[in-house]
């Protein structure tokens, strides 16, 4: 059975979608959900421990071999990304009932865990496939559910958050359909070796410019870098919890993931960043948007919105390591991918805890819940620790990986201002820890209780892992630095 | 009461033929243009020209949204299950091969062909009632009402 892992990383969550819907029963749907988001997990586990002992693992679906069937393909690269994505979609499935249960009507629960298991299939089916058409099908698959999902919200601006994320969503969807329309006008095939080794990049033919520009817009609408990121503050503020925590640290990043694809898989980083200046184009990009999306987190009243923003400056990151597309760089965006979803998991699920008890995410409203709820509140402390980046945590291992590429490239003016950035990132940390600790509680908050267990050992297991992985790198700075090395070394 | 007599008499005349036509495209998929999506497609227009014509209350005697919730779900099971009875049969995921020589040759189809007929009435179904929904989400004014 091991052999047919990769295609059940996909196909358990996908058929555990329609169960779901037809148990029809709340705590049914819930226990399946939560089995089969571990099951993945635990493949997930297994897959890296594979690749790492044995290299690449090919799957050809239907036994039809590649190019011509679909293919499969776990790498070094793929299995790290699908192991965090599985492992976060697994926790919050702790953390989620009482949640859940404050947040959504209780008759659509069912179909709340079946969407959130839709938006897992498609997350990972991003990542496991080695055809480029799957990819823009799975990615359709996770940003239609998560539409769904967000649409949930309780308030009524959840459904018209959605709407606005479908809008530009399904234009960026569009625009990555069209890059891939021109590649295959170019090479007559999908898969991506393939792909790669028959499109020509001599002197850059005009079709292949224009389509590798459509699937990096297209892609940059759905990693929300700045500007494209506009959809991304109401989608997060809105949705209910549960959802935001899932989503602002898994679904991006799989975007990240496919866009590292498209350039190191497809197109050589020799056509993207020497032939063509994409390199200068996304380290101007990544330093302004972590600028100015650290500057709008200063200045939020909602900390969901405080956090969406400084979600947005943190994809700075990300990118400004992609573009230096050195194997120092391309490791710190990697891992970066890995522990942001760790900490802002964390801290959204802190978020999830104080909306429960407290019914708001209003800062106003939290003032002085340091005395109420003593746990939550440390939690947030940890997970912002981490956020801006303190030694012995995760956010530590990332920036100081991001900032020796840096300086090994000689990009001195880019180190400086990441850690300027980091002052930013202070600020609004800072903002939320006063109001928690230094702020006389109001009346409310006096009344209210520490958050269940049920959702408070779940994040803290999360914050734990930032300062696990703020230690021990072993599976997240060194599996990126071998899959940056896999990209890099072993471009097709 | 009765009104538009000559909508509803050719409304009634006429579906039988959409739902033939709709069974035709699905199982003529397999040797000509056709297939599950389009074949789901045309079956659902059929129930919604009921709908339009007849009424929601109608419609929904014919089709009960809880059954055509089941409906969207277990089109989906059908397609998987296709790709785990080959998984089990020693397959790849999808791999209709392996069917060739598993079921009753008499009467079934064997391999390629089998396999194609089986998902393409998954995804027959699923599209029919995803289509059906549809059009009850935008007619109810409430959720199942």
């Amino acid at each position: 059975m091991t052999e047919h892992l990769p295609i059940l990383l996909i196909v358990l969550p996908l058929v555990a979608a329609p169960l779901c819907v037809i148990l029809h029963q709340r705590t049914a749907a819930y226990t399946l959900a939560l089995l089969v988001s571990w099951i993945t997990f635990g493949i997930s586990i297994a897959l890296v421990a594979q690749v790492n002992q044995t290299g690449v693992i090919r799957y050809n679906l239907g036994g039809w071999a590649p190019p011509y069937g679909i293919e499969y393909l776990v790498d070094s690269l793929s299995s790290f990304v699908m192991m965090f994505v599985s492992g976060i979609g697994a926790i919050v499935l702790v953390y989620a009932p009482k949640s859940v249960d404050d947040e959504i009507a209780r008759s659509k629960h069912y179909l709340f865990y079946a969407t959130y298991l839709l938006c897992l299939t498609g997350l990972m089916g991003m990542c496991v496939t080695g055809d480029l058409f799957n990819v823009f099908v799975f990615l359709e698959i996770s940003s239609l559910s998560s539409y769904a999902l967000i649409s949930l919200g309780q308030t009524r601006r959840a459904p018209l958050a959605a709407f606005q994320y479908l809008i530009i969503g399904s234009i960026g969807a569009t625009f990555i359909l069209i890059g891939i329309g021109l590649l295959y006008q170019m090479t007559g095939t999908l898969n991506m070796a393939d792909i790669a080794a028959r499109v020509p990049q001599e002197n850059g033919p005009r079709t292949v410019l224009v389509a590798f520009s459509f699937l990096v817009i297209g892609l940059c609408v759905k990693m929300a870098v700045f500007p494209l990121h506009t959809w991304l503050p109401n989608a997060y503020t809105y949705a209910p919890s549960v959802v935001t925590c899932f989503i602002a640290a898994t679904a991006t990043k799989v975007s990240v993931y496919a866009f590292i694809r498209v350039i190191f898989g497809i197109i050589t980083p020799g056509f993207a960043f020497d032939y063509l200046p994409l390199d200068t184009e996304l380290t101007i990009l990544a330093l302004v948007g972590i600028f100015v999306a650290s500057t709008a987190a200063i200045y939020q009243a909602n900390v969901k919105r405080l956090l969406a923003y400084s979600s947005v400056a943190q994809i700075g990151y990300m990118i400004l390591g992609i573009s230096m597309s050195t194997p120092g760089g391309l490791t710190a965006g990697i891992v970066h991918m890995f522990n942001h979803a760790l900490i802002k998991g964390g801290l959204f699920m802190i978020v999830g805890c104080f909306a429960l008890r407290l019914g708001s995410v209003k800062l106003d409203d939290w003032k002085g819940a340091g005395k109420t709820m003593p746990w939550t509140s440390l939690g947030w402390a940890i997970g912002g620790l981490a956020l801006i980046g303190v030694p012995v945590t995760a956010g530590f291992i990332s920036k100081w990986l991001l900032l020796t590429a840096a300086m090994e490239k000689g990009m001195w003016p880019v180190a400086v201002l990441m850690l300027l950035s980091s002052l930013l990132a202070v600020v609004y940390v800072w903002r939320v820890v006063e109001t928690l600790y230094f702020s006389e509680p109001t009346a409310k908050v006096l009344k209210a209780k520490e958050a269940p267990l049920g959702m408070l050992i779940p994040t803290y297991v999360v914050l734990a892992g930032t300062f696990v992985f703020g230690v021990w790198t072993t599976y997240s700075a060194d599996l990126a630095a071998a899959a940056a090395a896999g990209l890099l070394g072993a471009t097709p | 009461m009765i009104k538009f007599p000559i909508i509803r008499v050719i409304t009634k005349l006429l579906i039988p033929y959409i739902l033939l036509f709709a069974f035709y495209v699905q199982f003529h998929g397999d040797y000509g243009p056709g297939g599950g999506f389009q074949a789901g497609v045309i079956f659902a227009s059929a129930l919604i020209l009921y709908g339009l014509v007849f009424g929601l209350d109608a419609i929904k005697r014919v089709a009960p949204p809880i059954v055509i919730e089941k409906l969207m779900a277990i089109g989906v099971l059908v397609y998987a299950g296709t790709g785990f009875a080959t998984m089990m049969l020693g397959g790849n995921f999808l791999d209709y091969d392996v069917l060739e020589h598993s079921f009753n040759h008499k009467y079934l189809p064997g391999g390629q062909h089998l396999g194609i007929f089986l998902v393409e009435v998954g995804v027959g179904i699923t599209v029919t009632s995803v289509m059906t929904m549809i059009f009850y989400a935008f007619a109810s004014r409430s959720r199942f009402v």
